[in-house]
């Protein structure tokens, strides 16, 4: 009996670092989806988003909920303006070089970062009081329940969002054929814009629920974080909404019962093993088809 | 849009020249301070100005770059020590002069610097103050010395334990990580209590394994259960499942010894699973209360670590040390200064000892030092590391209190 209860609280320890991931994973399959570039930045927009939201909250001293929006408009000006000012240049560039592009958008948000705050760890407050739930010797902390809420209402809004509105068919018209949607008077600028924006503004809600988890902020909280999480992206099939989600979770557990089972040490090559592994058996991803190459 | 980025880079290069500029000045004031200190030793041995008169002491020290944090405030210790000599009557009656050498926290840049100081005939060199150019200055100085032409070398807080093998003319002020660990098990079995006791560390950083090693091994000696042994890596953040794990086995404290930032998330973390039992740590731990948020504070209720020193001790020396640092600094002295200004100390009273400047008969008489100064009691083993006090700290409500000290074993 001990034994399973052990066992279930491992497994909720995973289901929280994962719904993290998810919602970090869900910005960048975002971003994929709609505009096939991986945004390496992402998980640096989540530590800009913590920043604002931590200013927000001590500096001006407003509520979480306020400091949450303002984070989100924050990052998502921060998204546009990075497209703007970096990637877009660089539309008609090979692929190659627009991945470097964002690993040096990346390596300066970081370091601009480190010389405004330095690398001394700021403390972040406890906003998220939201009650814990008991299920007999098993506890779930308000900040996971809230986390895999916010994340799974993220998803659906996200999925209804591009299948069903007008702008959502835009983003699916320019990610096939980004010269026939501008034929079809589709703006292709306003809709990547849209796109950064969405993505980027998600990981400010990522960056204020990873702060609660982990109540910290420093300039380089983001590389780690980014990477477990675009391997999520991958790993449920990168581009697709809810595989995201999936992804997310099934890396928190496994990371999770990996360091409860077999051993700390190996958590993330378990995590790395199991991406090369699927890009092997199945280079799409969980959820993903696949599509032959256009020539 | 080019332009736009080149005007943003542009922008970055200059902020970054600006601290650049910052820490140049802290450099500046350093260095100028310390010309002052100088000129009043100067004022004080009057007639006595020419070189023949002086003692001087060659000073490595990280005052630019990353690490400069920890080096400004070694050598704004090691000053003050030596200010304190020349108030007493200074090294042997001479004047004692501090020639200090900015080495960037770089081994490349230490070796240099050290070689400068040769050629400017020291006495004996304090430095350096972090473990990896430490090591590469005490190689040299250990090889001059066993030709027959070296100086007495103390590093002030290099802890790394393969300093002091170097040779017999390197010593250090300040205790060994595995030293820690020792302390902490003991304080834990007898102190404490405790016979069941987990660890988690840091499996890729030589700290913390190097304190969990030592830790384990003299708390297995002592007849406590070590019920588990974790390891995480160093870029985690989640450690629920190793507590909740540890929680399990219901051991009477935890041991944690890392730096402050992790430290506050695992004990945030645990605090978060139920677990409300005891909690250890090192050195590393100093400056934890800083990373938490005031409404946090509490959950490091119910934890012990140990320190250099000890800020709000009544000891009359301490206090006196504290005091006059504030006053000349504006600020707290760090555990790093309390041990720069102990190693000037230590090297003047081996002087003294010896007589002479001599670097044989100054290291003889390091072997046979018995000092008493602000990091406690010294004396040296046969590796030339410190045999001193551990100054037990807990931490309750928010605040910093001394538990006790454990005398050296």
């Amino acid at each position: 009996m001990d034994q399973v209860i052990m066992f279930l609280k491992q497994v909720i320890n995973g289901v929280q670092v994962g719904s993290i991931y998810a919602l970090v994973a869900l910005g960048y399959t975002m971003v994929y989806g709609i505009v096939k570039l991986l945004n390496f930045a992402h998980g640096d927009f989540i530590m800009v988003g913590a920043y604002i939201s931590l200013f927000a909250m001590t500096g001006a001293g407003m509520p979480i909920w306020l400091a949450a929006i303002i984070a989100v408009a924050g990052c998502a000006l921060l998204g546009v303006l990075t497209e703007k000012i970096a990637y877009k240049p660089l539309r008609n560039s090979p692929k190659l070089s627009v991945l470097i592009t964002a690993i040096a958008v990346s390596l300066l948000l970081e370091n601009l970062f480190l010389l405004l705050f330095s690398s001394s760890p700021k403390p972040y407050p406890n906003a998220i009081n939201f009650p814990s739930i008991d299920v007999g010797p098993i506890q779930v902390s308000g900040v996971t329940l809230m986390t895999i809420l916010l994340s799974a209402v993220s998803m659906i809004a996200l999925q209804l969002f591009v299948k069903k509105t007008r702008m959502g068919r835009a983003m699916r018209a320019v990610s096939e054929d980004a010269q026939a949607a501008t034929l079809m008077g589709v703006s292709v600028n306003k809709t990547i814009s849209l796109t950064f924006a969405i993505g980027s503004g998600l990981s400010a809600i990522a960056a204020v629920m990873y702060c609660s988890a982990y109540p910290m902020v420093e300039p380089y909280m983001g590389s780690m974080l980014g990477l477990k999480a675009f391997i999520a992206a991958v790993l449920g099939g990168i581009g697709i909404i809810p595989g995201a989600m999936l992804g997310g979770f099934v890396i928190g557990l496994i990371e999770s019962l990996t360091k409860a089972y077999i051993s700390s040490q190996l958590a993330d090559a378990m995590v790395f093993g199991i991406l090369i592994v699927v890009l092997l058996v199945k280079p799409a991803g969980i959820f993903g088809k696949n599509v032959g190459e256009k020539v | 849009m080019k332009k736009m980025l080149a005007v943003f880079l542009m922008a970055a290069m200059i902020v970054s020249s600006f601290s650049g500029c910052s820490g140049n000045e802290t450099s500046d004031s350093t260095n100028a301070s310390n010309e002052t200190t100088e000129e009043t030793s100067a004022e004080a041995s009057d007639e006595e100005t020419s070189s023949g008169d002086s003692v001087t002491f060659g000073v490595l020290a990280p005052l630019t770059g990353d690490v400069s944090v920890y080096g400004i405030s070694t050598a704004n210790g090691i000053e003050m020590g030596a200010k304190d000599v020349n108030e007493n009557g200074g090294t042997m009656e001479k004047t004692l002069n501090l020639e200090v050498m900015d080495e960037k926290g770089d081994i490349a840049e230490a070796t240099n610097a050290y070689n400068a100081l040769r050629s400017k005939d020291v006495a004996a060199v304090i430095g350096d103050v972090t473990s990896k150019p430490a090591f590469a200055v005490a190689e040299i100085a250990a090889e001059e010395y066993a030709d027959g032409d070296g100086v007495p070398v103390i590093t002030p807080t290099g802890t790394s334990l393969d300093i002091t093998p170097c040779g017999e003319n390197i010593f250090r002020a300040c205790y060994t990580d595995p030293f820690q660990g020792r302390a902490m098990a003991t304080f834990a079995a007898e102190n404490l209590g405790a016979t069941k006791i987990a660890v988690m560390y840091n499996t890729s950083d030589d700290y913390s394994t190097g304190i969990a090693n030592a830790f384990v091994e003299t708390a297995e000696e002592k007849g406590v259960e070590i019920v588990a042994n974790e390891g995480y890596g160093a870029d985690d953040n989640d450690f629920k499942t190793q507590l909740t794990k540890i929680q399990a086995l219901e051991p009477d404290a935890i041991m944690v010894p890392d730096y402050y930032s992790t430290v506050a998330l695992i004990v945030t973390q645990a605090r978060e699973i139920g677990y409300d039992g005891v909690m250890l740590g090192a050195d590393g731990w100093d400056g934890v209360l800083n990373v938490l948020d005031d409404a946090n504070k509490s959950v490091l209720d119910n934890c012990y670590f140990c320190n250099h020193f000890f800020i709000n001790d009544t000891d009359e020396k301490v206090a006196n040390f504290v005091n006059e640092y504030r006053e000349t600094y504006g600020e707290d002295p760090t555990a790093f200064s309390a041990l720069g200004y102990d190693s000037v100390q230590i090297m003047d009273q081996a002087i003294e000892a010896a007589g002479t400047t001599d670097a044989e008969a100054v290291v003889a008489a390091m072997q046979e030092i018995e000092y008493d100064g602000v990091t406690g009691h010294i004396t040296f083993d046969e590796n030339g590391d410190p045999i001193k006090d551990v100054a037990i700290l807990k931490l309750e409500g928010g605040e910093v209190s001394l538990e006790t000290k454990l005398a050296a074993e």
